[in-house]
């Protein structure tokens, strides 16, 4: 027992690290990168060539992106998520740090309405509420899995002060505002609050809480509003500033213009003709439906399906109260994160700006995601 | 792991599988369930025709001379998407365009906006295709204007000239044959709704007429160009490109100078009418073949320039189209016109007659007035004759004959109490003739005229007895007189009952019996021809432009009028009669071509809008030559008089030009026909009527 706990403490060496990784999962992360990255690059080529720019401007950066976010991934397998309780308030307040940063004119950047995001020179951006999502995760499940025996507990002071770790980043994201972002915490936060074992009036209450905001929000005008600066920020000199529904329709009749089979891959007329706006990022999954018809794209969905039963699985599977708590936050994140991106193309969810994880452009999100299947990994190699 | 966690975590498992499975459910939906719906909006969406028009078929005369066709003009068009693409959006161009072919600056920018661009209720004018289709500003530049736009590709950026078809009437003899051809216009929105039309969007079809009826034959296959467009409506790509495939040509069984001399004719007759002081607001003159329903020549008076429609109409010309003041030019009063047959009608009721057993030969009272009941009904046309046959009563068309055997049948039929059943010798001597019925003629719109019999009275008190029972409160005061309450009255308490009056006049031609030009000709063609109802139609065979028949249009019988071999060989004699010796004696006096007819002289109840008295309706329904007969020549001219002092004359006119009539001379090489009549084999059409415009030279 404490050979094996030993054993398990030192440092591993990278043979460990991929021999004890959960194969099947990241088999199919990697599945999901390979195709995201074939649909960056088909929704990007021609309207880039058309343009007289390079057509792989935006594969080779997503490729780099998916480079630095394995590195990222496997740095954090490296580390014992469990040492990582040590690191919580410094991760915690880097994330505040980078979130109060965004809001400082001048530092932060407004794309598509929402100040979310850091420039650095060379044209490179940081989003600070990706990093802020992991840090909420550990933050919560540090303070709901401290210092008690397996069985036990939280404590309803323990479900306050995980909420005001939960609840700083949120409302500073709210400030963007980034609701996309804040309801994605949101599900973390609930979802971990219940799997804590935390009386269920919190859940029920939080839900309500939740599901009254959410309605607020709608009835106040809140979420159209932000529907609409998104939709008047288009930086498209010639395509006028149509009607709020313009994307969505665009999304919805691309997706379907599938069919079974689809148009085939680089050859969707709706993808090439650029009818969808920002498609290789939000609406990555519109390339899907439409070039690689229902065959593909359900079976992007199988995938998603099948990286969730093997998430579940680790989850359940550590004896590790801490862990399985990040486990449940993780996925909690990007179970809302692709039913809030994917049901959003397909007009089933109100429009937010989320990318679709491991598979939209964008560094920091791509960045997150990684890490948390860095995450996912690392409870799985510590829990054998 | 306590229960409560193990519990959330299988809850969060289920609600996270749930979520996977609902997308899941919602792609299928869309891309399977409704695949072809979103493929069909992905379709327009990306998706832009131009719509290269093909050259409409002719439609020509017998002999293959055109009477419509497509001729070149010169179109100017705007290419929207290269003048939106200049700094102003092309709106110098469209100034200097303006100023180049006279037009106000507002109406060519108006012409230059989608439809979807303006406002509703400020669409009149706007383009109705997409941005990449160039828009037509006229079709009817001249060659220097054309020439100034392609020379200055700078000053008139996105401005092309180019030929194309323009539908033209060309009345190579003078004809005008409006009312017959009809005309053509660009398809509208309810044209494409319209799930039977498979039209493209600005493609010119027929509206009316001929050019309606016969569209699919004559309007040929455009050439369309479907581009590949991206968001910005830049092409990306042409998918598919079809040439343009010519229509076919119509070869009707019209005669140009015919036509021609028949709208002369009827010209002349109202105008004749009018120099004898009758309103004469209208006319039709109809030229039929007996032997085959063919109609030779029709017109309608007044007419239009149909030409007039292809420059597009101004507001005045669309306005003086319908107007009541200009007599309402658009109606064709040959098919569409409804009046009291008057004494034409008499041959039906010589068949009646016979029906009802009487002997032709009998001799019969024909005093100058009649008492039916209360009332007293008078001879129209001529005065007492005493006792004459009735050979003499058509011709000199005694009404009180009439009136004595059709109060005699109406008693017989059990008068105002109707025993069941009714003989109604006259009733079903006129449906036999097809009164009441279309003829079924290749021309839109034709009206059945009226057959005033017991069950249209039925159904006429059905609707009406409300009015009639509260004839002062509903009435207009001008109405209000001692004699037409009487009739409301009396119109009220038994309506539905055919009155002795009512049988009496029926039998003359008028009441409420109505017929149209079109059907009496076609029933003096039966007369003619021994008894076959033809079809009336115009069209003779559809060719391609290379001469290939595609289609033939064989004669169709409607039916046989219910007369006896001796009743049609008395008719030849008494309408023969009429010509000779009767009303029209005068007019055909000398008159080297042996016509048979019947005048006719309507009385039509009402006021004109300036508060005259409305003029009778002048009728003349012919055959010739009475031996062997060929032609039904048919006049009318509402308000015109008399029918032998008008319409008698008219068609004697018409007959002089179909038969080469000089003087008291027939001079056969002036015969419109040969002896044998009109032309049997199919003419030649000539290319040239359906070939493509030729492009303009920069020389």
């Amino acid at each position: 027992m404490s050979r094996l706990l030993g054993n398990s403490r030192r440092a591993r060496t990278f043979r460990d690290n991929i021999s004890g990784y959960d194969k099947q999962l990241n088999f199919i992360v990697g599945a999901l990168l390979l195709i995201g990255t074939l649909l960056v690059w088909a929704a990007t080529r021609q309207w880039f060539a058309s343009q007289g720019l390079d057509p792989q401007y935006y594969v080779k950066r997503h490729a780099l992106n998916i480079i630095i976010g394995l590195l990222l991934a496997y740095g954090t397998t490296l580390i014992d998520y469990r040492l990582l309780r040590a690191y919580t308030p410094f991760v915690w307040g880097a994330g505040v740090l980078g979130l109060v940063a965004v809001l400082i004119p001048g530092v932060g950047s407004t794309i598509n309405g929402a100040r979310s995001w850091i420039s650095f020179p060379g044209g490179f951006t940081l989003q600070p509420a990706e990093l802020a999502k992991i840090s909420v995760i550990i933050g919560m499940a540090m303070l709901l899995a401290e210092a008690r025996d397996k069985d036990s507990a939280p404590t309803h002071l323990d479900v306050l002060k995980s909420l005001v770790i939960a609840l700083v980043p949120m409302a500073l994201i709210m400030l963007e505002p980034d609701l996309g972002e804040a309801l994605i915490i949101s599900a973390a936060v609930i979802a971990i609050i219940a799997v804590s074992g935390a009386p269920s009036r919190w859940v029920v209450g939080l839900l309500l809480v939740g599901v009254l905001t959410g309605f607020v929000a709608v009835k106040a005008g809140v979420i159209h509003q932000y529907q609409v600066k998104r939709l008047q920020s288009f930086v498209d000199p010639a395509a006028d500033p149509q009607q709020s529904g313009y994307q969505l329709r665009q999304s919805r009749i691309t997706i379907g213009s599938g069919g079974i089979l689809g148009r085939g891959l680089f050859t969707g007329p709706q993808t090439n003709g650029r009818f969808v706006p920002e498609q290789q990022t939000d609406f990555i999954f519109t390339v899907a439906g439409e070039e690689l018809g229902f065959l593909g794209s359900g079976l992007i969905l199988l995938l998603f399906g099948a990286f969730f039963v093997r998430a579940f699985a680790i989850a359940g599977r550590t004896t590790d109260v801490f862990g399985r708590l990040v486990c449940i936050g993780v996925i909690a994140w990007f179970a809302f994160q692709t039913f809030e991106n994917i049901g959003m193309t397909m007009g089933l969810m109100p429009m937010t700006g989320v990318p679709l994880p491991f598979m939209s452009y964008g560094g920091s999100s791509m960045f997150a995601n990684l890490v948390g299947l860095g995450l996912l990994q690392s409870v799985h190699l510590r829990s054998r | 792991m306590n229960q409560r966690s193990r519990l959330s975590l299988i809850v969060t498992q289920t609600l996270v599988l749930s979520l996977m499975l609902a997308l899941f459910g919602r792609l299928f939906f869309l891309q399977v369930a409704s695949g072809l719906k979103y493929q069909n909006a992905a379709l327009s969406i990306q998706s832009r025709d131009i719509v290269n028009p093909a050259i409409r078929g002719a439609i020509t005369d017998s002999s293959g001379l055109p009477i419509a066709m497509d001729r070149p003009g010169m179109q100017i068009t705007v290419n929207r998407s290269a003048t939106d693409a200049l700094p102003d959006k092309g709106l110098a161009v469209f100034a200097r365009l303006a100023t180049l072919l006279a037009l106000k600056p507002a109406d060519v920018y108006t012409k230059t906006r989608l439809c979807g661009e303006l406002p509703i209720g400020q669409r009149t004018g706007c383009w109705n295709g997409t941005r990449q289709q160039p828009i037509p500003i006229t079709k009817a530049a001249t060659e220097q204007e054309a020439l100034k736009v392609l020379e200055n590709p700078t000053l008139f950026a996105g401005v092309d000239a180019a030929p194309v078809p323009v539908r033209s009437y060309p009345a190579l003899a003078g004809e005008n044959a409006a009312h017959v051809l009809g005309y053509t216009g660009v398809v509208t929105d309810a044209d494409l709704a319209n799930p039977n039309n498979r039209f493209y969007r600005n493609e010119i079809v027929g509206k009316s007429g001929l050019e309606y009826v016969y569209d699919n034959y004559l309007r040929g296959t455009p050439g369309v160009k479907t581009l590949i467009v991206d968001r910005k409506e830049a092409i990306t790509s042409v998918s598919h490109n079809t040439k343009p495939i010519p229509g076919n040509n119509l070869v009707t069984h019209l005669d140009i100078r015919l036509q021609a001399a028949t709208e002369a004719a009827l010209a002349s007759s109202v105008k004749r009418s009018r120099s004898m002081g009758y309103h004469a607001d209208s006319g039709a003159a109809i030229v039929m073949d007996v032997t085959n329903g063919a109609i030779l020549a029709m017109a309608s008076y007044p007419t239009y320039d149909p030409n007039m429609w292809q420059v597009g109409l101004t507001t005045q010309q669309a306005k003086d189209l319908f107007s009541a003041s200009t007599g309402v030019p658009a109606l064709s009063r040959a098919i569409q016109g409804e009046y009291a047959p008057a004494s034409t009608f008499k041959s039906v009721s010589i068949v009646a007659a016979t029906s009802a057993g009487y002997n032709m030969n009998s001799l019969y009272d024909c005093p100058a007035e009649l008492k039916v009941g209360t009332q007293l009904f008078k001879n129209f046309e001529t005065k007492s004759q005493g006792r004459i046959n009735m050979t003499e009563a058509i011709a000199v068309s005694c009404d009180t004959i009439w009136y004595q055997i059709a109060f005699d049948q109406w008693l017989k039929d059990g008068g105002l109490n109707p025993h069941s059943p009714v003989n109604d010798y006259f009733f079903n001597a006129a449906r036999g003739f097809g009164v009441g019925k279309k003829t079924g003629i290749d021309l839109p719109g034709e009206l059945t005229g009226r057959l005033p019999d017991r069950q249209w009275k039925q159904n006429y008190y059905d609707a009406n007895k409300a009015f009639f029972c509260d004839y002062a409160k509903r009435a207009k005061p001008s109405d209000l007189t001692p004699y037409l309450i009487a009739i409301a009255h009396e119109n009220c308490l038994d309506g539905n009952k055919l009155r002795a009056g009512d049988a009496v006049n029926f039998a003359i031609g008028q009441g409420d019996t109505l017929v149209t030009p079109i059907q009496l000709t076609d029933m003096y063609a039966a007369i003619a021809n021994g008894g076959t109802l033809w079809k009336p139609e115009i069209a003779q065979a559809v060719l391609t432009p290379a001469g290939k028949v595609i289609k033939s249009f064989t004669p169709v019988i409607n039916g046989k009028i219910p007369a006896t071999a001796s009743d049609i060989s008395f008719l030849h004699t008494a309408l023969r009669a009429v010509a000779t010796r009767g009303t029209a004696a005068p007019v055909f006096a000398n008159f080297p071509i042996d016509v048979a007819g019947k005048t006719g002289t309507g009385q039509v109840l009402g006021r004109n809008p300036n508060g005259s008295a409305k003029d009778d309706t002048s009728w003349f329904a012919s055959y010739a030559p009475s031996s062997s007969p060929r032609y039904a020549v048919v006049m009318m001219v509402s308000q015109g008089g008399f029918g032998a002092s008008i319409s008698a004359v008219g068609v004697k006119d018409i007959y002089s030009a179909l038969f080469g009539v000089v003087g008291n001379k027939v001079d056969p090489t002036k015969a419109i026909f040969g002896p044998s009549g009109p032309p049997v084999a199919l003419p030649k059409v000539d290319p040239k009527y359906a070939k493509l415009p030729t492009g303009v030279s920069k020389s």
